[in-house]
């Protein structure tokens, strides 16, 4: 095995200011990028990448994270659910911490619910062992990268017959996603930094239908800033080079074009896609969620609890332009209540949900970016 | 939410069970999702307790190969336009 730094070789400076250097010399033509997923946000912002590259890069920060994406009224089932008697809630992620239509998980267990954050979806069947005698209800959310997780759950829920376990399926699938932002028109994008660890479970082959039907080049790009410097190597190059869009892998190390197949298959198994699926601060999108297959439904919180859950659509702020920036027509210094009615600990829109979205990014980073940049 | 650190393996136990090495930090994840033989020094990609995928040291190695390339072209001004054949995945 030879010895290679996973972490570090992939941060090296030296590394990233040659990479810079390297697409100032050869880029030709102003390219709006959209990194879609919100760790790539993270790392374009944290590693000060706008800085560094030339004018003619632009990020289009995209829907970030299935935290940020989660429309209030499905925050509002997860809150509906908890408040019910003799019932323990579990959910990953910063999911305790976002705010429904009025109150928050977080703010339900300091009055004595019993809410858990968990370490893996796992954890669920030691909860349900543990409590028989109460309702589990595991509020699953996440992108491809999280869903088979999920599947796998449900497969020892079932393997084990374990009779106290619902779930509350709000999985979200990314090439619906990108084709809802492109398929407007109107949006300012020529290229996309594929996601890392979703093309992990799918591979690659889910963006071949994006670039066909709008012409723009996905490259899937790891997490690390020589991964995104890289990509945008590639796209410089894949315009340099003439007509031909394609997908192209830079994350060869982790990513294949058939992906995860065992993962794909368990969530085939148990799931399939819902007709449509409301986005925070995009709207409703077509297939874009998956759901339980009616087989399971007698594990599917949202038919065991339907009395309970409210149906009505909750709308941010008429003020809040998440909608603008995620099609890069506006960038977050462009809306009004920025950093002064809208803040990471009191957000209006997705993009400040959480610290992958791209205005709780501009938020924390933002004094390494230049205003109007 | 998608975030992943690359751990090696450590130990697999007879429970398909792995205990892995996150920069130091020791953590125990099931290899369930991964549909080939893991082994022991073998890098994976760990999310929410799962190993999702191994990790190519090879490709990785290849990465970090080519930014040394772009490196010491840089430093000498040699920019040769085919620069680390980036297109392997094209295709």
């Amino acid at each position: 095995m030879p010895k290679v730094d996973l972490i570090e070789g992939f941060r090296n400076p030296e590394h990233i200011k040659a990479l810079a250097k390297l697409i100032k010399k050869e880029v030709t033509r102003k390219i709006n990028i959209m990194e879609v997923c919100g760790g790539h946000t993270h790392t374009i912002m944290k590693f000060g990448l706008p800085q560094i590259l030339p004018k003619e890069i632009e990020f289009v920060h995209g829907p970030g994270c299935p935290v940020c994406i989660m429309p209030k009224e499905r925050i509002d089932h997860a809150i509906e659910l908890a408040s019910m008697p003799n019932t323990i809630l579990a959910t990953l992620g910063d999911m305790i911490r976002v705010p429904g239509s009025k109150t928050s998980l977080q703010k339900l267990r300091a009055e004595g619910k019993d809410i858990r954050s968990l370490y893996t979806p796992l954890d669920v069947i030691k909860i349900a062992k543990e409590n028989p005698e109460k309702i589990v209800v595991f509020f699953a959310i996440g992108f491809e990268t999280t869903t088979p997780m999920t599947a796998v759950l449900l497969d020892q829920i079932i393997k084990e017959d374990i009779q106290n376990i619902y779930l509350h399926i709000n999985h979200v699938t990314v090439p619906e996603a990108v084709d809802a932002i492109m398929g407007g028109g109107d949006a300012k994008i020529d290229a996309f930094l594929g996601p890392s660890h979703v093309s992990v479970i799918t591979g690659y082959k889910i963006y071949e239908q994006i670039v066909e039907k709008y012409n723009t080049p996905v490259v899937v790009a790891g997490f690390e800033p020589t991964d995104v410097m890289e990509s945008i190597l590639r796209i410089v190059r894949q315009f340099n080079a003439g007509q031909e869009r394609f997908v192209d892998n830079e994350y060869a190390r982790a990513v294949s074009r058939e992906g995860n197949v065992k993962a794909q298959e368990l969530i085939n198994k148990y799931m399939e896609q819902r007709e449509h699926f409301r986005w925070r601060g995009i709207g409703d999108i077509p297939k874009s969620a998956l759901k339980l297959r009616d087989e399971y439904a007698k594990y599917d919180a949202e038919i065991k609890f339907k009395d309970v859950l409210p149906t009505k659509e909750l709308d941010d702020h008429k003020l809040c332009i998440c909608g603008q920036i995620l099609k890069g027509l506006a960038k977050p210094y462009d809306c009004k209540v920025f950093g002064k009615a809208c803040t990471p600990t009191s957000p209006m829109g997705s993009c400040m949900v959480s610290s992958e979205g791209a205005c709780s990014a501009y938020f924390k980073y933002g004094k390494l970016v230049a205003k109007g940049v | 939410m998608c975030l992943s650190i690359p751990s090696k393996v450590v130990e697999i136990d007879e429970n398909n069970m792995a205990t892995v090495d996150t920069m130091g930090v020791k953590r125990q994840v099931t290899l369930d999702l991964i549909g080939e033989p893991v082994e022991v020094g073998e890098y994976v990609l760990i999310h929410v307790g799962f190993a999702m995928n191994k990790i190519s040291t090879e490709e990785a190695l290849e990465s970090l190969r080519i930014y040394e390339e772009i490196v010491d072209m840089m430093d000498t001004n040699e920019i040769d336009p085919l620069a680390g054949d980036m297109n392997y995945a094209k295709g």
